[in-house]
């Protein structure tokens, strides 16, 4: 299944952008489809950022990924490197859970 | 191609940089999906067949949380179309027919259109610099990956390392420099919303594709209102 999905996922990302190459410019090139091109990519991220820091299974659930987001947060507004604001979020939650003070 | 050797040498010099920094966040991707229940092999699949990253972690992620194929596989759809429109904007530039045209679809990402669209004063520079980030980024990108999975997999329990933190923080490392404006912090915390209010209520996966319609309906009202 996980191959599967990785299959198709990749072929359809790959036709993506094989279309931008072999259309010309003004089948896709029309201002909605820029406008929600550009806005889907912030609806999916913060849905997932939402759905991974509170969902297990069908559960919400409030546990260190919370603390975790919170301190990769900060380090994003002080504008730490990526490999930074993903370890600080997991040594956090690494922390709290050694630690006893949360899930 | 006359394109002068210190232009040369500065843009190659920059592609190099933007492939380091994204081979550090591809060590992640890796380590991640390991967390998330792929192997080795599978992560590598993804880096080098799919090669765009916010699809690989959304893939990664949906999988990972439960969700069913399909639902991985749209959200990936989803979140790669940009893709699409960057090619539309470089492919005047490249004049590419045959494998090259082939080759350059797959390296079409954000940070080599980025390029590509920062040297556009001459086409030469403008192609060299889509060239050299696109290989550099994908060559590291897949190391980086390798390295990741690698270092994870050796790993017995990766929820006491803290991993399974790491995927949403990398999902905001992701959304964070794309909240430019008002408009996409709306969309944004509504698209947060509806995914949150959807996780009791349908199978995993679903509520990140639901938000999706929020991107539909705002989009929809910017283009109207323009």
């Amino acid at each position: 299944m996980i191959w599967l999905a990785i299959l198709l996922g990749a072929a359809g990302t790959y036709l993506e952008k094989l279309i931008g190459f072999i259309l010309p410019a003004t089948v896709l090139d029309r201002p909605i489809v820029r406008s929600i091109a550009g806005l889907l990519p912030v609806a999916l991220l913060a849905a997932l950022v939402i759905v991974q820091t509170f969902a297990v299974g069908q559960a919400v659930a409030v546990d260190a990924r919370l603390a975790g987001l919170a301190v990769a947060i900060v380090a994003l507004m002080l504008r730490a490197p990526f490999l930074v604001v993903i370890l600080s979020a997991a040594i956090t939650a690494a922390l709290l859970r050694a630690a006893g003070l949360a899930a | 191609m006359d394109l002068p050797p210190a232009r040369r040498r500065a843009i190659r010099s920059n592609a190099l940089g933007i492939g380091i920094a994204t081979g550090a966040y591809g060590l992640s991707f890796g380590a991640i999906s390991i967390a998330s229940g792929l192997t080795i092999w599978q992560a590598q699949a993804l880096s080098v067949l799919m090669f765009t990253g916010a699809s690989q972690f959304a893939l990664v992620g949906v999988l990972g949380a439960g969700g069913g194929v399909a639902a991985a596989v749209l959200t990936a759809w989803f979140l790669g179309a940009r893709n699409g429109l960057y090619a539309l904007h470089v492919a005047p530039t490249l004049q590419l027919r045959g494998w090259r045209r082939l080759a350059a679809a797959q390296l079409t990402i954000d940070e080599s259109t980025a390029m590509a669209v920062a040297h556009e004063d001459t086409a030469p520079a403008s192609r060299h610099a889509f060239w050299a980030t696109g290989i550099s980024v994908f060559v590291l990108w897949n190391i980086g990956t390798g390295l990741g999975a690698l270092g994870a997999s050796l790993l017995s329990e990766p929820e006491i390392l803290g991993l399974d933190a790491a995927i949403p923080a990398g999902f905001m490392a992701l959304l964070w420099p794309r909240l430019k404006d008002r408009l996409s912090w709306a969309v944004a915390c509504t698209g947060g919303l509806v995914a949150l209010a959807l996780i009791p209520v349908t199978a995993p996966g679903v509520p990140v594709l639901g938000s999706a319609l929020v991107a539909v309906v705002a989009g929809t009202w910017a283009w109207r209102r323009a």
